[in-house]
């Protein structure tokens, strides 16, 4: 019997990558090893429903854990893979204990970047990635009457949507000029920040934070570097997340902003895959090597890879997309609209409805869609099956994507 | 508890008891019915947990809103009149009996 495949890391990418292999009739040995202890589940309601306290673990599960008996896939949580030997082609755990593969998938994540200030270990001081961090600020949030949020990202916006919604006093202290602005041009951002501002959160940009002071051990204040204090019984920090890289390192494989692998999401080892928030592909629409944070991205890389395991080399060609949920308004992102040269605008900021596609050149590249459901499925549509759309027909509202996009047929998304 | 029916395409049938408030699409997957892949988890982002609603009941459902409508757009085997996400449908007493049919692929 061959050694099959050994995925190492639980999270979204992990899950899918087992699931499809089994879904791809691959019929050999499937090892799923992660550090945390739980089943594999979902990260985007953690900092939304979960947190709100409105959804359970049951309820942001992947899967029961029977699925993994059904499937005969070997899950292995609370376990955390310390090497690869890739003379011998095996993993070795903490305990010491040895798995053999045929072929490795590497699906480990990113962990969040922490904040290196004074008073930075207080107690009250929270971050979110796991279920248990999670955890920890929905029963914080619960007692907690003035709440200060590091960084003015998904996360953190996310968030502070939450505390709000529940009543509690609220600021954002972002170090940037504006929201999201990795991911978001200013109309989005500044769309947002008046969404925020309007349920009533302070938001604080240009802000950087120079300490945390506390009591007892205790955070009580954020200082920024103004010398102004925002007074806090909670503090959440969502400042960015590091990719784990170390694994691969250790192992001698070339590492970027990620570990490093090609369109056959192959790492410099024929035998060893990496996918999701670790990697770092070559991204036929960002037209870059890039690394993403997403679903999406964990699930379709997954898929991909399961397929070429499976024996149906595949290329690894699916378009980026993203959602946010913030209150009662969805942000929806389609494409990498970083670079482009210029902008059309449908609906509008007043309306509460609005979508911005962004060109490149002639190519339409991005989507970004605000309670403009149609404009962000349909444009997914198109820009997989690389259609053109004109500047004039998005600038045109009478000009029907719907009709555009039914051209690919059912096939692609 | 109402009982809903999956049918798969390739006509496998599995009758399921669905406790009131429950989606069809989270009591497909804790029942193992692998029809049903639910990747964004019920938010309306993907069109992976797409079903075809029997007739009978279809116009007994609370209708789509628009951005379940836009998703079933992009679902990978083409919508038919009586499409819906499951993720959207929570069962209630008056859907007992309910039978839906999966598409041959999610993605």
């Amino acid at each position: 019997m061959s050694a099959g495949t050994v995925i190492v890391g639980t999270g979204q990418a992990g899950f899918q990558t087992a699931a499809s292999l089994r879904a791809e009739s691959y019929a050999e040995p499937i090892t799923l090893i992660g550090e945390e202890r739980q089943i594999p589940y979902q990260r985007p309601p953690l900092s939304k429903g979960f947190a709100l306290g409105q959804q359970d673990f049951e309820s942001v599960e992947l899967r029961p854990e029977k699925f993994y008996q059904d499937h005969r896939i070997n899950l292995i949580t609370g376990s955390r893979v310390t090497a690869i030997d890739r003379a011998a082609r095996g993993v070795k755990l903490e305990s010491g204990k040895k798995f053999s593969y045929e072929k490795l998938v590497i699906a480990v994540g990113s962990r969040n970047r922490k904040l290196a200030l004074k008073g930075a270990n207080l107690d009250g001081i929270a971050y979110l990635r796991s279920v248990q961090e999670a955890a920890v600020i929905r029963d914080r949030l619960k007692n907690a009457n003035a709440v200060v949020v590091i960084g003015g990202g998904f996360i953190g916006l996310e968030l502070a949507a939450v505390a709000r919604t529940m009543g509690k006093s609220v600021r954002v202290v972002e170090a940037l000029p504006r929201l999201m602005s990795r991911a978001v041009p200013p109309m989005i951002s500044e769309f947002f920040r008046q969404v925020h501002v309007g349920k009533g959160i302070q938001v604080i940009c240009n802000a950087t934070v120079s300490a945390i002071e506390g009591s007892d051990g205790s955070a009580r204040s954020v200082v920024l570097s103004d010398g102004s204090r925002c007074g806090a019984d909670l503090i959440i920090v969502g400042v960015g997340v590091v990719p784990n890289v170390e694994l691969a390192q250790g192992a001698g494989l070339p590492v970027g902003n990620g570990i490093a692998i090609d369109e056959y999401l192959q790492t410099g080892d024929e035998n060893i895959f990496a996918i999701g928030d670790c990697a770092e592909f070559p991204c036929t629409f960002a037209g870059a090597r890039i690394r993403l944070e997403s679903v999406q991205n964990a699930a379709d890389q997954a898929q991909c890879v399961a397929a070429t395991i499976a024996g149906r080399r595949s290329a690894y060609k699916a378009l980026p997309w993203f959602w946010t949920d913030q209150f009662e308004v969805k942000l929806q992102m389609a494409g990498i609209s970083h670079g482009h040269d210029r902008t059309v605008t449908r609906g509008s900021a007043e309306s509460g409805k609005l979508s911005i596609f962004y060109f490149k050149g002639e190519r339409l590249i991005a989507i970004d869609s605000i309670n403009r459901p149609l404009d962000h499925m349909m444009g997914r549509k198109l820009m997989s099956a690389h259609l053109p759309l004109t500047r004039e027909q998005a600038a045109d509202e009478s000009f029907d994507l719907k009709h555009l996009a039914h051209a690919v047929g059912a096939a692609h998304h | 508890m109402p009982r809903v029916t999956y049918i798969s395409a390739k006509g496998d049938v599995r009758e399921i008891d669905v406790a009131v408030g429950t989606t069809v699409m989270s009591a497909a997957l804790k029942n193992g019915i692998d029809g049903i892949v639910a990747e964004c988890g019920g938010v309306c982002m993907c069109s992976t947990c797409h079903v075809f609603v029997d007739e009978k009941f279809y116009d007994r459902l609370p209708p789509a809103n628009d951005t379940e409508e836009a998703v079933l757009e992009i679902a990978a085997v083409e919508r038919q009149a009586t499409s819906r996400l499951s993720c959207q449908i929570k069962v209630t007493e008056e859907m007992d009996g309910l039978i839906v049919r999966l598409p041959e692929k999610q993605r």
